[in-house]
């Protein structure tokens, strides 16, 4: 069973290869000297300078940069509260309701969500722009934060808070100390999961940003709209960078952690 | 009382941010448009008392909805959604069931590696996913190129810009949300029922039919709902990807509101796609509850 037949190597390779290859020609091209981004013309790194010379581009990457923080952490906070009601909080008149609005936007198309958002902000006469956004993100990336955090909260251990009670800790104490650091993990996860739906969203910011605010989404997407230009392609390479040492970072590090949870349970049992 | 807070602030943002928008939309897609700001009538003018919204309702009316049988634009645009979404969420099952498959069988320490390269492109930006094949699928493209070079066609093919290109990126983009849910059912298999079923008489490929994908059957439905509801709505891809022939109702949707600014239609044509929406949804919840009672 240790050995991959050559039906699993062939489909992991082909599908890993389908995965990979789209975004590994998008990286070769943005190094490509020619403006046409289909002929090779050598190696050069003048698309990435004529990037960070673009003030648009620039503000726009600070907009979103703004929006991603601030949507993310009120989303974390605001999501982390909504799973702590839905796992903890007991019955309570219109329960049903809130784990309906809690669930519903994950999967709502994101088109209905940017209108019936931009239908109340000009309903009750708000001005588009970077304030709009950051709600509109907020909204449903609390939801994806309360998934995260509900899923970890459901198979804590409740005897460990009952202690902390029993010991004389008010419950806010008892939350602060025993509850928070334990799903810790998952509210970190929940707060980056928000930040990357917030950094990537381009329908629901399109819907509810004003001319005075432009994210980076959109002007990726205005720009792309007639073709393929090489500086969306350096770009793009800058991002997926970054989110390549990330990533790669996170699973090392949860990894390291692990390692040293089994040392420390291993030394317990031998203590 | 603290209590109370806990509840009261994350329900009343949904109420304020989620709940109440719908029922705007809702109400703007009863009413008519109309050259104003904002542009539809009838307006609530709460200042009127009970004869101001008695006016008020009385001027929604379903013509919009009515509007929306009477083009053609409309239902084709329905219809044309549901099979792509459809169509795609089937080639994405065939390409995503080998690859969670493939997973599964693979020595348990490259399992985290194989997980975390199926997931990385899952925090890349998808706007991003999907314009990379807008280099590779364009006349001069880097396919082309090497089919050319291969020496397989004599002239490029056009499949930027046709229902080709939605379909290679709705799989493309929506593959890890299949490959995660069936990679996690067979992780949880058993695999001595195999070696059973096989002790037993059955060739592999009658043990692969009767054995593991009855038990992959919850990871299967997920993994489908996951990449049909969203490939439904969808936006980004079928006006990246797609011609101006390529019909599917969030593009509609879109340029109902910004090209034609008829609110009322745009808003009608949500109402419809929530609606068709609450099947797959439901079916989609109580997959999940059944899964979880299941593992109980």
């Amino acid at each position: 069973m240790n050995r991959l037949s050559w039906f699993n190597t062939v489909s992991l390779t082909l599908g890993f290869a389908f995965l990979y290859i789209p975004m590994i020609i998008l990286v070769v091209y943005s190094f490509n000297a020619s403006k046409l981004v289909t002929v090779w013309a050598g190696f050069s790194t003048r698309w990435y300078g004529e990037l960070l010379r673009d003030r648009a581009f620039l503000n726009a990457a600070w907009v979103t940069l703004k929006v991603a923080v601030a949507s993310s952490t009120l989303a974390t906070v605001l999501g982390t509260m909504a799973a702590y009601v839905m796992v903890r909080g007991g019955r309570f008149r219109g329960r049903t309701l809130f784990s309906g609005m809690i669930y519903a936007p994950l999967v709502m198309p994101e088109v209905i969500t940017g209108l019936s958002l931009l239908l109340l902000f000009i309903g009750i006469g708000l001005d588009r722009g970077v304030l709009t956004i950051v709600l509109a993100h907020t909204t449903f990336s609390m939801c994806y934060v309360s998934v995260v955090v509900s899923s970890r909260l459901a198979t804590f251990d409740l005897s460990l808070e009952e202690a902390a009670l029993d010991l004389g800790c008010s419950r806010a104490e008892a939350f602060r100390l025993v509850t928070l650091p334990i799903i810790a993990p998952a509210v970190i996860s929940g707060w980056l999961l928000a930040f990357t739906l917030s950094l990537d969203d381009l329908v629901i910011a399109s819907f509810t940003s004003g001319p005075s605010a432009t994210t980076l989404p959109i002007k990726i997407f205005s720009a792309v709209r007639l073709g393929v230009s090489p500086e969306i392609n350096a770009l793009s390479t800058i991002m997926i960078a970054i989110v390549t040492v990330g990533v790669i970072a996170a699973s090392l590090i949860s990894k390291r952690n692990l390692v040293r949870q089994r040392r420390d349970e291993l030394a317990a049992v031998r203590g | 009382m603290r209590r109370v807070i806990l509840i009261a602030v994350p329900y009343l943002w949904l109420l304020a941010l989620f709940l109440v928008p719908f029922v705007i939309v809702l109400k703007i897609s009863l009413s008519d448009a109309a050259i104003s700001i904002p542009p539809y009538t009838p307006t609530l003018d709460l200042s009127a008392g009970w004869q101001g919204i008695r006016d008020f309702l009385a001027a929604l009316d379903f013509e919009n909805f009515v509007w929306l049988t009477q083009d053609d634009l409309y239902w084709k645009a329905y219809l044309s959604s549901l099979w792509i979404a459809l169509a795609s969420t089937a080639m994405t099952l065939l390409a995503g069931y080998p690859i969670a498959y493939g997973m599964a069988r693979a020595p348990e320490e490259w399992r985290p590696t194989l997980m975390m390269l199926v997931i990385l492109p899952f925090w890349t930006s998808f706007l991003i996913r999907v314009y990379s094949w807008m280099g590779i699928l364009s006349q001069e493209g880097v396919l082309n190129q090497f089919l050319l070079w291969l020496g397989v066609i004599d002239r490029p093919l056009m499949i930027l810009n046709t229902n080709t290109a939605v379909y290679i990126g709705i799989v493309y983009t929506y593959l890890p949300f299949m490959i995660l849910p069936i990679y996690a059912a067979l992780d949880r298999m058993d695999n001595s029922l195999i070696e059973a079923a096989e002790d037993l008489g059955c060739s592999r490929l009658t043990a692969f039919w009767l054995v593991t994908v009855p038990l992959s059957k919850n990871g299967i439905i997920a993994g489908c709902f996951l990449v049909f509801i969203p490939a439904l709505g969808e936006f980004v891809i079928p006006s990246l990807l797609g011609g101006s022939r390529t019909l599917m109702i969030g593009k509609v949707l879109w340029e109902e509101f910004f090209s034609n600014r008829d609110w009322p239609v745009a808003s009608a044509v949500a109402v419809v796609l929530l609606l068709i929406l609450v099947v797959p949804i439901v079916l989609f919840q109580r997959n999940q509850e059944r899964q979880q009672e299941a593992e109980k």
